[in-house]
């Protein structure tokens, strides 16, 4: 039984994310209470967590980083970034979608954010991927908006996860680095990055052709005749 | 000083630490900007935060553990109470940044890609470790910047950045106390109690079954609290570690492809609203699964993939 209270810091976390209360506060409340019901005492919960925190202050490398970040955003990036995929004209629609997908990741492995959906793919991309009916003589049906809006977001969402993974002294390669250390296991950022080669790749590929596959589906199924009239 | 100058203390790690010095005076800064904000509702509570954590970056090496674990849990109440905030942006107008961009074109990605390429040759080919050669991608693109517009001064690099920390607040720690809470859960033995019963569920030594569980419960968990980085804390110290790695598994390989299994998690659910429920709002989309519908046969895809890249390069 005493065992099972151990736990209580574990379902903390899980009802606490579920039911979208404060994350700080859920991470707090659960460090508390297994600390006190797993026999650290406070003094021993102290002790661990200043030395948790000060031995993982290199997961604030973003900070310095942001060094840079925030100036290159002064300097145009997301404004050049837009120059450039608008080269890519007379393509369809899923086209367009996977020229920045690849883009996206190869910027993602740079740790360069364009600002989401909200910063790029709404004002941009999407814009865009309408461009390419009107300029094949097509009206968007209010249908293939709706899948053109939603293609979009997931490429970015994909390419950012799968991409980020890419970076070297990413977030989330740190933290599975301190968890792994926590356990005495000792590994480095370059390995960590590189096992995820793979996955980032087939990730892109898998959604550039699933992508392209569904656009060709839709295209066949809502302009299936027009389409050949227009050409 | 004593630690600047010991001979047997590693050039990397002295690098490390005068990094951290940096990062500290940073976040320092943004503290001290914030109380002298007068567009900043909440002066105090945000300079307490910032200037508490960056006093923790700066010097926390010479800082008893005790009393840098009473710091993070101080810092914590303004960011619980919600009195941390920011003034108004100070960024530039959309015709700066177009100007600026007519101007420097695709130049201005030399200094985007300087960080990641520093981060990789560092890692690589030295002893100085990836974060010494991040630090020095971000000197090389700030040094760049300076070169291509007489506009980026030294000053406005800071600006910059203490507003960038300002938008991204508080939950910018949440890895770092993610990382402490595991640390917490492996001394309170949080570990071995997962591990005693899941151990009714994979025979001992099954360490395809080990990965299995782990991946899946990686989804799972990250479906229900909509955050991989809860998830990959709580998994891994639970099942990963016992049931996996303690086999023999590659740590490496496996502990960093979980996450990304829980990447797959988190691309099928409305919980990491951020991503998936959200840009259906931005987007003014009518349905509100929108977005996950397109990422469900992705998701599916590559955790597969994953499961068996984990099984066979074990």
């Amino acid at each position: 039984m005493n065992d099972l209270l151990t736990l209580l810091g574990v379902v903390i976390v899980i009802v606490g994310f579920a039911l979208k209360l404060d994350a700080i506060l859920i991470i707090t409340i659960s460090l508390i209470v297994t600390a006190l019901v797993g026999g650290l005492g406070i003094d021993g919960m102290l002790e661990v967590l200043g030395t948790s925190f000060v031995n993982n202050r290199g997961m604030t490398i973003f900070i310095l980083i942001m060094l840079a970040t925030g100036t290159l955003e002064r300097n145009g990036l997301k404004e050049s970034a837009a120059t450039f995929i608008q080269r890519f004209k007379n393509v369809s629609a899923s086209v367009i979608v996977a020229i920045y997908g690849v883009f996206r990741m190869i910027m993602a492995a740079f740790n360069v954010s364009f600002g989401g959906v909200a910063g790029f793919v709404r004002p941009i991309i999407y814009p865009m991927t309408l461009g390419t009916l009107e300029s094949k003589g097509l009206e968007p049906t209010p249908e293939y908006e709706e899948e053109l809006k939603g293609m979009s977001s997931a490429m970015e969402n994909i390419c950012w996860f799968f991409g980020q993974v890419l970076f070297i002294g990413g977030p989330g390669g740190l933290l599975v680095q301190s968890t792994l250390k926590g356990l005495g296991y000792d590994v480095s950022l370059a390995t960590l990055a590189m096992y995820e080669i793979p996955v980032a790749i087939t990730a892109l590929i898998v959604a550039c052709v699933y992508f392209f596959w569904k656009d060709k589906q839709l295209m066949k199924k809502i302009y299936g005749n027009t389409k050949k009239e227009a050409k | 000083m004593a630690f600047f100058t010991d001979s047997t203390i590693l050039l990397a790690d002295k690098l490390l630490e005068v990094l951290y010095i940096v990062m500290g005076l940073i976040v320092m800064y943004t503290g001290v900007k914030n109380l002298t904000d007068q567009t900043n509702q909440k002066r105090i509570g945000t300079a307490v935060f910032w200037i508490i954590l960056g006093v923790i970056l700066a010097f926390g090496r010479w800082i008893p553990a005790q009393v840098n674990g009473l710091l993070v849990l101080l810092m914590t109440i303004p960011a619980i109470a919600k009195r941390v905030g920011k003034g108004e942006s100070r960024l530039p107008s959309k015709e700066y940044m177009q100007n600026m961009s007519e101007k420097l074109g695709l130049k201005v990605f030399i200094p985007a890609f300087a960080i990641g390429i520093f981060a990789i040759v560092f890692a690589l080919f030295t002893n100085l470790g990836a974060l010494v050669g991040v630090g020095m991608g971000v000197l090389v693109a700030i040094i760049s910047l300076m070169v291509l517009s007489s506009d980026n001064k030294p000053v406005t690099f800071l600006n910059d950045a203490a507003d960038m920390l300002g938008t991204v607040g508080p939950l910018s720690m949440l890895p770092m106390l993610l990382a402490s809470l595991g640390a917490v859960f492996t001394s309170a033995g949080v570990g071995e109690v997962i591990s005693s019963g899941v151990k009714q569920v994979i025979p001992e030594g099954n360490v395809v079954l080990g990965i299995i569980v782990y991946a899946i419960g990686m989804v799972l968990f990250t479906m229900i609290m909509g955050n991989a980085f809860a998830a990959i804390t709580v998994m891994t110290v639970g099942i990963g570690g016992p049931f996996v790695l303690a086999y023999g598994a590659n740590p490496a390989l496996v502990g960093m492809l979980a996450l990304t299994c829980g990447y797959c998690g988190t691309l099928l659910t409305p919980m990491a609203a951020n991503f998936n429920i959200v840009p259906v709002a931005m987007l003014e989309m009518k349905n509100k699964y929108g977005v996950i519908k397109n990422q469900v046969f992705i998701a599916l895809f590559m955790l597969v993939f994953q499961i068996v890249y984990m099984i066979l390069f074990r």
